[in-house]
């Protein structure tokens, strides 16, 4: 018994390791490969110089898409909107029941979500004649116990075509990939 | 039988000090000037709103997403969420009548990040975009 109380401690530097380094991630700062995909994906040239037309076009394609408006700064091209949606998936729910039955651990699922988005306008082309786009999506999900379940940035491409075929509607102009 | 049980004893001891050694030691935390100076550059130009719209999109590419900014402040604030939350905030101001300064300062678990590696791998990609816009490069 002595024996396992010592290895115990011995295991202990392990535990205060993992704990005790927890800095900044390596990545949160810094360029990567996916930088220029991600880019691309997020923004879209359409061909008018006006700026504010665009931006107007825009925050009517996000209410369109149900969001709500946070902040504007419409001389430096920035719309930012944000909505609080249910993220129960039947699925995910089903499996949390089966788990919970099968070993007694609390029914946890995926209850809640808001979604932030930022978009940005800039000129863009020769002598600014269009104007570029670039629109970014991010959520928090908060689980059946309300604690934080999912931090993460919305990659689908799905999400980003949607939305820009909305804001093209809206704006009566032929959306162009860069 | 005691055989295997001190060989596991020894190398839970060995296993323990090479991930104390590969921990770093407490760092001494920088004083305010130390910490304004990694958090600040210099830039040569006298456009605000162009400084301002750079630095939202070199935030963009760092897979920030812009929570407000304000041209007469000159500020950008923006979280990054992936996995992690970061909070980040640029503040851009004249300096003198030729050149812009710029401060990034930022938060990560309830902490200011006070190490300089993060702040330069910010400047690296916002000196980069600075470079382009002033050049006209896409």
């Amino acid at each position: 018994m002595r024996r396992f109380y010592l290895r115990c401690f011995l295991l202990m530097p392990f535990i205060l390791t993992f704990q005790g380094c927890a800095g900044i991630p390596k990545d949160a700062l810094r360029m990567n490969n996916a930088t220029l995909e991600d880019r691309r994906l997020q923004t879209r040239l359409f061909d008018t110089s006006d700026e504010k037309k665009i931006l107007s076009a825009s925050t009517g394609a996000l209410q369109d898409l149900g969001f709500n408006l946070d902040a504007s700064e419409t001389d430096l091209g920035l719309i930012v909107a944000s909505k609080e949606r249910s993220a129960v998936e039947t699925g995910q729910v089903l499996l949390a029941v089966v788990w919970s039955v099968l070993t007694r651990a609390p029914l946890l699922y995926d209850a809640e979500q808001k979604i932030w988005v930022s978009l940005i306008s800039r000129p863009a082309g020769e002598s600014g004649k269009q104007t570029a786009v670039r629109v970014t999506f991010q959520r928090i999900v908060w689980d059946s116990y309300g604690q934080i379940s999912k931090l993460e940035r919305l990659n689908d491409p799905e999400v980003y075509q949607g939305f820009f075929e909305t804001l093209s509607n809206a704006v009566f102009l032929e959306a162009h990939g860069i | 039988m005691k055989r295997p049980v001190n060989f596991i004893t020894a190398l839970s001891l060995i296993l323990s000090s090479l991930f104390l050694c590969g921990c770093e030691p407490p760092k001494r935390e920088p004083g305010p000037v130390e910490l304004r100076s990694m958090q600040s550059r210099v830039f040569d130009t006298t456009d605000k709103i162009k400084t301002l719209r750079t630095a939202m999109a070199t935030l963009q590419d760092l897979g920030f997403v812009i929570d407000e900014a304000d041209d007469v402040l000159g500020s950008v604030s923006a979280t990054k969420l992936d996995r992690y939350a970061v909070r980040i905030t640029i503040t851009v101001a004249p300096r003198g009548v030729t050149q812009m300064g710029v401060r990034a300062n930022a938060q990560y678990k309830l902490k200011a990040i006070e190490d300089p590696e993060p702040y330069q791998q910010f400047f690296a990609a916002f000196e980069k975009a600075m470079f382009l816009t002033t050049h006209n490069i896409e």
